[in-house]
């Protein structure tokens, strides 16, 4: 495994970028920055494959593509399905010794949307993590389907408007809480499953590597702000992503072996969740006097699962 | 400074995205069809610099996508600590590194979105927005002094 230096951000900048410009994902993109990310920290063979979404359809504007790498562009459920046979191919190639370089250390990597990992390629995935694999699937939260124009998923939190789930006069978005993909993963028993955030990049780093050295399913879910839909200013996508992670919205951890659960960032601050949600137009209904209530059943949840975490932490159970 | 010009291959940003009208269209592409990213052998490209690459002309690389942008964002290398900031969260691979050095700009694929100043921790910033049509020489001339700490 030939890992790049993370040591420092100045070691980190001497990588060669494998991830091209003038791909279309829209300016200020959270996508990039964590695909950049994953691959810049390692200088093995990369064979990626994705799911249709904004980061599929934005790097392969026809007839170019964004990847340095072997990429394989796929349906919308199919990411985990396709990286799977891409990589049982390469395990029977390489013990019959007929690959063209049979000792190069090639990686496995898969990366899909919410909406197809938390949805509609949920199935597949939970197939190709209980096949055990060797490969790491990389989830864009970004909360929406974005790339059709912003439908609500499973990982939309509860009181955010959608195209599906508006907020007007009757209603204060979606009324449903996001689902808990990590625990979900981490139930399967994958050996390394992680929740990261691009503005954390160290920690976001670490776990890539870990993920790549990790034989078996890895699974990481990454916090992708979407200045789009969640309606912030593009400038403001590493400031929205520090606002997430230091209100807990999106807490940074990991889960080795189904079990062990390391928390990876402790804000020295924590912020209250308002100040997150009043950062976002998708979020600015709740501040109506009608809708506060909703406000504070955010924070409940974020409280309780803070403390749950760090319990979770301490008992090593 | 070192010169810019160095650190592009001479295919960097020559197309306009949907300007290829010379190659099949979408419907005669059959599946399983691949697209090469480079010309030749492509084994050890993470160890090549971009201007030591050999591109083909698939390779998003060689197309541009500078007319999107309103406001560039202006380097000063005098004000910057090299901490690499803008290189990590470039969403566009835009920003110019070489040897733990920030070094400039690639103007082709940059989309202005402004993200580097936002994260660039000097004081005052070494990344500056201005409007596309200004010349780099004012730009940097008007260059605003050291702000005081706020009491
Ligand atoms: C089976 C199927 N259903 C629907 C679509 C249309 N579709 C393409 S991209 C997309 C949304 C993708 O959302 P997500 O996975 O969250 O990725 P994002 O664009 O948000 O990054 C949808 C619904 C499709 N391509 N295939
Ligand atoms: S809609 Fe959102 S996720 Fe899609 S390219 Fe734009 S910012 Fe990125
Ligand atoms: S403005 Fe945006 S795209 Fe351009 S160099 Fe800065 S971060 Fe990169
Ligand atoms: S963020 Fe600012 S100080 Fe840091 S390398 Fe970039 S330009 Fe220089
Ligand atoms: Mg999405």
């Amino acid at each position: 495994m030939a890992t790049t230096s993370i040591k420092n951000l100045k070691e980190f900048s001497t990588t060669n970028d494998r991830f091209e410009g003038a791909h279309t994902l829209c300016p200020g993109c959270a996508h990039s920055m964590i695909v950049r990310e994953l691959m810049n920290c390692t200088d093995d063979n990369l064979v990626i494959g994705s799911n249709t979404g904004c980061l599929e359809v934005s790097t392969a504007v026809y007839p170019f593509t964004s990847w340095d790498t072997s990429w394989i562009h796929i349906g919308f459920e199919n990411a985990a399905s396709a990286i799977s046979g891409a990589e049982a191919m390469h395990k029977a190639r390489k013990k019959k010794g007929t690959l063209k370089d049979n000792d190069a250390s090639v990686k496995f990597v898969a990366f899909g949307g919410d909406g197809s990992t938390f949805d509609i390629g949920f199935q597949w995935l939970s197939g190709a993590i209980e096949r055990g694999h060797d490969f790491t699937y990389i989830c864009l939260d970004n909360e929406n389907y974005a790339n059709t124009g912003g439908q609500r998923s499973s990982a939309t939190p509860i009181g955010s408007t959608t195209s599906t789930a508006q907020a007007g006069t009757h209603s204060y978005g979606k009324k449903e809480k996001k689902k808990d993909i990590v625990a979900i993963m981490a139930a399967h028993g994958a050996p390394y499953v992680a929740q990261l955030a691009p503005n954390k990049w160290k920690a976001m780093a670490k776990g890539f590597q870990k993920a790549l050295e990790t034989e078996g399913p890895c699974f990481i879910n990454t916090v992708s702000p979407c200045c789009t839909e969640w309606r912030f200013d593009p400038k403001d996508t590493i400031g929205i992503t520090d606002l997430a992670t230091d209100s807990l919205m999106f807490p940074v951890y990991e889960i080795i072996d189904g079990h062990e659960l390391n928390i990876l960032y402790r804000p020295k601050t924590v912020i209250k969740v308002e100040e997150y949600m009043g950062a976002q137009g998708r979020y600015k209904h709740l501040f109506k006097p009608e809708y506060r209530h909703i406000i504070d059943k955010v924070q409940k949840d974020i409280d309780e699962q803070w403390d749950y975490l760090q319990r979770r932490e301490e008992a090593r159970i | 400074m070192q010169d810019l010009k160095l650190l592009a291959n001479d295919k960097r940003g020559k197309t306009e995205l949907g300007s290829r009208r010379d190659l099949v269209g979408w419907h005669e592409v059959t599946q399983g069809s691949i697209l090469p990213s480079f010309d030749g052998d492509a084994i050890g490209i993470a160890l090549k610099k971009a201007e030591e690459r050999v591109y083909s002309n698939f390779n998003s690389y060689t197309a541009t996508v500078a007319s999107w942008r309103v406001q560039k964002p202006v380097f000063n290398i005098d004000v910057c600590i090299d901490c690499q900031n803008c290189w990590v969260w470039c969403p566009d691979s835009s920003i110019l590194s070489r040897d733990k050095q920030m070094m400039g700009i690639d103007y082709d694929h940059c989309k202005g979105c402004q993200v580097c100043s936002e994260v660039c921790p000097t004081n005052p910033k070494s990344l500056l927005m201005f409007n596309e049509y200004v010349q780099l020489e004012d730009a940097l001339a008007s260059w605003p002094e050291k702000k005081k700490k706020e009491k």
